[in-house]
């Protein structure tokens, strides 16, 4: 298939083929928007399990004894909270309050942190977070190139993961992780029960010369409980579902995480200053003019970022940032940044579909959470 | 292996047209067009009675990840559309030749016929694009 050669690869491209991926241009990178099909790939999410190559996420090593102080003056949420061996959802903002990434917080050791931040931000978030980084006794690695990263999704994900590592995977808790875990004879896999699809399972960490082995280890493992290689297109759609956003589409250098939702990982109370606070809190005092809300389309049609949304009586209130035919729910479904006055559950409003306003209600989100 | 018809021909864009009696043609999607599109979710066809002029858009098509245009292999009025794709659009992916179909429309200007690809230049045309 004509893929632009120009474009980046993580370690499985040369596995993608055998599986019968669609390759695509996500990005600058080459990967897999689907395997089998989409709604097949977020169906087995949803029931059994799926295998995703998300090699391309950004990976930075903070070390030092100033590491921590550095990290939370960087970042909103606080991670001074955090334990050994636990994780943390974030944001990183600029001093305006807009949104650089979001990202997690890996704690490997009093002095050890590692960022996973997106694959689009890799160099800007770099360079952000050296420029944040003046005086403090630390140390910053982009070791994005040389880590690997696959999420087994769904609810047979931990076992079918069990089978292949001594370690009791029930013993780590949502948000927790285990380092230096071998997994059928690979060594140091930082396995953490996180995720983006609204399911349990795990995201595994290692380094980028084992991916092809990890990934056909894990098919054959999974085989029998219906484990399935699956693309960012499924990705996205089980995302959207769990409501969890999308760097560039519901979090932007134009939107704070308070708009986009994401409050409870910004800690205005937090003892340490941190970049955007002054602003973040000013928002919050003066009240936010828009959030983002859920919405479902009654009438014909599918929301689809950058649509416009409309009032009842007309008015132009925002904007779409995602929106998809829902595969879990059969219903058009969408996220949009509106003026807080519309945002309230049950509201009517129109979103604009080529040139056609069409009947859509907001609605509670996640439009989708697990049993 | 990309399936085709003998009897029809197609657009650069992917359409096939099949001709009925006189002229009236239907329309549809080339089964290349539904792989590369992946799994439909959403068709907005034509109105009956609306005009539409070759090579410009009649309609969208919308997969899970993307819109997709519909384009006029031919110019004339929407006679019929298919209705059964408002609630089973995964028809086009199932059968893009048959139960798939979009709409018929009477041609106005039939000569338009002459500057669609039969199929072994169509076959031909998609094999060239992914070189």
């Amino acid at each position: 298939m004509g893929v632009n050669t120009a474009l980046k690869q993580t370690a499985l491209f040369d596995t993608y083929g055998k599986y019968g991926a669609k390759v695509i241009d996500f990005g600058g990178w080459a990967l897999p928007v689907q395997f089998s099909s989409i709604l097949e790939e977020h169906e087995t999410v949803r029931t059994k399990a799926g295998l995703f190559d998300v090699s391309h996420m950004g990976e930075v090593l903070v070390e030092g004894k100033d590491a921590e102080r550095y990290i939370n003056r960087l970042v909103t949420n606080d991670v001074t909270k955090l334990s050994i061996n636990q994780a943390q959802y974030t944001a990183m903002c600029y001093p305006d309050g807009g949104t650089v990434d979001d990202l997690l917080v890996y704690k490997l050791e009093n002095e050890k942190f590692l960022l996973v931040i997106n694959a689009a931000n890799i160099e800007k978030d770099f360079d952000w977070m050296l420029k944040q980084a003046n005086v403090e006794e630390m140390t910053l690695q982009n070791i994005s190139n040389e880590i690997a990263q696959l999420a087994i999704q769904g609810p047979k994900a931990e076992g079918i993961l069990q089978k292949l590592t001594e370690i009791d995977l029930s013993e780590i808790g949502s948000f927790k992780f285990a380092q230096h875990i071998a997994i059928d004879g690979l060594k140091d896999v930082l396995v953490s029960r996180t995720g983006y699809t609204g399911e349990d399972g795990f995201e595994l960490y290692f380094a980028a010369a084992q991916a092809p082995v990890l990934w056909e280890k894990l098919l054959e493992a999974g085989r029998e409980k219906g484990l399935k290689p699956c693309g960012l297109g499924a990705r996205d759609t089980l995302r959207l579902e769990a409501r969890l956003a999308l760097y560039g589409q519901e979090l932007s250098s134009d939107i704070s995480p308070l708009e986009a939702g994401i409050g409870f990982a910004v800690k205005l109370k937090k003892e340490s200053d941190f970049v955007g606070k002054a602003a973040l809190i000013a928002q919050k005092e003066t009240g936010l003019k828009r959030k983002l809300a859920g919405i479902e389309v009654t009438g014909r049609g599918i929301p689809r970022h950058g649509y416009k949304v409309v009032s009842e009586t007309g008015e132009e209130i925002g904007v779409v940032t995602s929106g998809t035919q829902s595969p879990s729910l059969k219903k058009s479904i969408g996220l949009a940044l509106i003026s807080v006055e519309h945002a309230e559950a049950g509201t009517p409003l129109k979103v604009e579909i080529r040139n056609k306003l069409i009947d859509a209600v907001v609605v509670k989100t996640p439009f989708y959470k697990r049993v | 292996m990309t399936q085709a018809t003998a009897s029809l021909l197609y657009s650069k864009e992917h359409e096939w047209v099949l001709q009925l009696d006189g002229n009236r043609v239907r329309i549809g999607i080339s089964d290349y067009a539904q792989k590369q599109l992946g799994d439909i979710v959403f068709v907005e066809n034509p109105q009956v009675d609306d005009e539409v002029t070759a090579d410009e858009s009649m309609g969208t098509i919308e997969s899970v990840k993307a819109v997709s245009e519909i384009y006029a292999p031919v110019s004339g009025t929407v006679v019929r559309v298919n209705e059964e794709l408002e609630d089973a659009p995964e028809a086009i992916n199932e059968y893009p030749f048959s139960k798939g179909w979009l709409a018929e429309v009477e041609m106005s200007s039939p000569e338009e016929l002459e500057t669609l690809l039969n199929e072994d230049e169509y076959l031909a045309f998609i094999k060239e694009g992914e070189e």
